[in-house]
């Protein structure tokens, strides 16, 4: 079922003819005819999640923004898409960006925000031209601007660029860098939907979560609520990458089981070059890597579905998490041990420095990996990553300690033998990669802790 | 230094999004401008300038330009090799794109070719994981790379660079 991608592949479809003439501000229109609280209402029913990454009902998350008298709102649309593994609000905007535009005008209107920024990350800078084109059409058509379709709402969109960091991808750094500030989080409460840009009360929500304000206002609140299954209503974006046989962004209804999803020709199409599955992380880089088989069955032996639940079902122990739908996968012939390190690397460079569990741990996890990698490892340092990833996680200001610890942990849990094997064969893990290993255990809780 | 009179009538136009007051919201956008139009980095008194039109503290903007991974603080080639290396890309065999891009241009991350002409400077994910390898030339993505592709891509922009002359 596709609700975000139904005219994805319209001819023309990036350009306003195209988009209204398949039903496109049919939502704007209806909206206009609503109070903000019942859009506000539509969008509770829908049980829409935020699609950012954490999965917070975003019905809620409207409901609690502050509304003191004299005071303008904000929304602020959270397009710093970096979390490794993630490629889908790019997609949204680079190819059908008046969704978005259309999700921005009604969500304004259901907030009171005149006046709406997009933080984009600074890398996608062709599509700054592309939203802000898309902007300019919705104004020279009427649904942006001042007294939208009569209503006495005015409205303004603006394009904000970043200048290449991850963590403005966590609301308070977003808006700190949008007051042109370092991108250094904020410490909650106050949140911003008390205090947030210029300290006025504010909501800031990712991008495929504004676009979904669109078919919940267009089917309504309950219809999209029937879609998917259980707390996991409508639809979801995934972008896939790794080594499938077709990467990519794919729609789902959050029904299909892990195994359909990598292997049917509907989607991944199986693992390329005819290699076999090694392992997953299904929801962006930050979240636990799985096995093969803890990935396709639960602990408990039940399949795997792809929805927020069913993935993190068994905790970290044996579970993972939907995230942010960046699902990549690893053929047989893959280095989990590598991989970890990359990772280690990316979260030590994107580190903001302010708390210093993360500062210091994430360049020692890094210092670590590699010596463990390039055959300088000792026993003992796949215990310290254990320890330093702990202390690491619930003791800084945002969740990117937790991001950064959660692969390292996960890494170690269910492929220490992996770990151990470079560290035993410093000269072998040069030349050759363990391959695939004894997944039998999947409860592989290190010693230490 | 000073923006040219396009330059400078986009800086007005971005530093009127926002309310009265608020104007060091601009900052970020400006040192994009900026970086265009004073050779690809930010030297000081490029980023002195900035602070001048916000009407803020050259300190300030010292600091957010020092933040962020895409402002350069040193001279740049004309074309930037910005190769991403995260875990994705890593799976679909970017160390060897940039192993190849090193030995080609010889020159270690970080370095300029002598001429002028290239830097490469590997990122950290740039957000096409499910094209890669990939790298950011300008502001437009080259993604699925292989050497082949590199090759063109340099002789692409040797090209350009001679017609540009």
């Amino acid at each position: 079922m596709k609700l975000l991608l139904e005219h994805a592949h319209v001819e023309g479809i990036r350009y306003y003819d195209a988009y209204r003439k398949n039903g496109g501000y049919r939502a704007v229109e209806k909206a206009f005819k609503m109070t903000p609280d019942e859009i506000v209402e539509e969008v509770k029913k829908s049980g829409l999640r935020g699609r950012g990454g954490a999965g917070f009902p975003t019905g809620m998350k409207w409901s609690f923004l502050a509304k003191p008298e004299g005071i303008p709102r904000h929304l602020v649309c959270n397009a710093d898409e970096s979390e490794p593994g993630t490629f889908k609000d790019r997609y949204l905007m680079e190819f059908i960006p008046h969704l978005l535009i259309e999700g921005l005008i009604v969500s304004s209107f259901a907030l009171g925000s005149n006046a709406t920024y997009i933080y984009i990350r600074g890398e996608y800078a062709w599509i700054v031209d592309i939203l802000e084109q898309a902007i300019t059409e919705a104004k020279n058509n009427g649904w942006l601007g001042k007294n939208i379709l009569n209503s006495g709402f005015d409205c303004e969109i603006y394009v904000q660029r970043g200048a290449g960091a991850y963590i403005c991808g966590e609301e308070t750094a977003l808006i700190e860098s949008l007051e042109g500030k370092r991108g250094n989080p904020r410490i909650k409460p106050p949140f911003p939907a008390i205090q947030g840009l210029w300290m006025r009360p504010t909501v800031v929500n990712n991008v495929e979560t504004l676009a979904a304000v669109v078919p919940i206002l267009n089917m309504g609140g309950e219809a999209y609520s029937k879609i998917g299954v259980g707390r996991s209503t409508g639809t979801k974006l995934l972008s896939v990458c790794g080594n499938v046989k077709k990467p990519g962004i794919y729609e789902i209804d959050m029904t299909q089981s892990v195994e359909e999803f990598i292997f049917s020709d509907e989607y991944c199409g199986g693992i390329a070059n005819g290699k076999k599955l090694k392992a997953c992380i299904p929801g962006g880089s930050s979240v636990p890597i799985l096995p093969a088989n803890l990935l396709l069955k639960t602990a408990k032996g039940e399949t795997r579905y792809m929805n927020y639940e069913s993935l993190s079902d068994g905790g970290f122990a044996t579970g993972s998490m939907m995230g942010s739908g960046g699902f990549i996968v690893f053929d047989e012939d893959q280095c989990v041990v590598r991989h970890t390190m990359t990772l280690a690397r990316f979260y030590n460079h994107e580190s903001c420095g302010q708390c210093s569990p993360c500062r210091e741990g994430t360049g020692w996890m890094y210092k670590i990996l590699k010596n463990i990698e390039y055959g300088k490892g000792k026993m003992s340092d796949i215990d310290l990553l254990w320890d330093i990833q702990r202390k690491i996680e619930g003791n800084t200001i945002c969740p990117l300690g937790d991001a950064a610890a959660w692969p390292v942990a996960a890494a170690i849990r269910h492929f220490r033998d992996e770990f151990e094997w470079h560290v035993l064969n410093p000269e072998e893990s040069q030349k050759r990669n363990f391959g695939l290993a004894h997944y039998a255990d999947p409860i592989h809780v290190p010693a230490v802790g | 230094m000073k923006f040219s009179e396009e330059k400078l009538n986009k800086a007005k136009e971005i530093m009127a999004r926002y309310p009265d007051g608020k104007q060091k919201s601009a900052l970020i956008p400006l040192l994009h401008l900026a970086q265009e139009e004073f050779g690809g980095w930010l030297d000081v008194s490029a980023m002195d300038y900035v602070a001048e039109l916000l009407n803020i503290l050259p300190i300030e903007v010292y600091e957010v330009a020092t933040f962020y991974s895409m402002f350069n603080l040193k001279p740049v080639g004309k074309y930037i090799f910005e190769v991403c290396r995260t875990g994705p890309c890593m799976l679909n065999g970017s160390d060897d794109i940039i192993e190849y891009i090193k030995e080609k241009l010889n020159i270690r991350e970080g370095e300029t070719t002598t001429d002028g002409l290239f830097t490469l400077k590997p990122a950290e994910c740039l957000g096409a994981c499910g094209y890669a390898p990939m790298m950011q030339l300008g502001k437009h993505f080259r993604e699925h790379l292989t050497k082949e592709k590199v090759d063109a891509i340099i002789d692409e922009c040797r090209r350009n660079a001679a017609v540009n002359n």
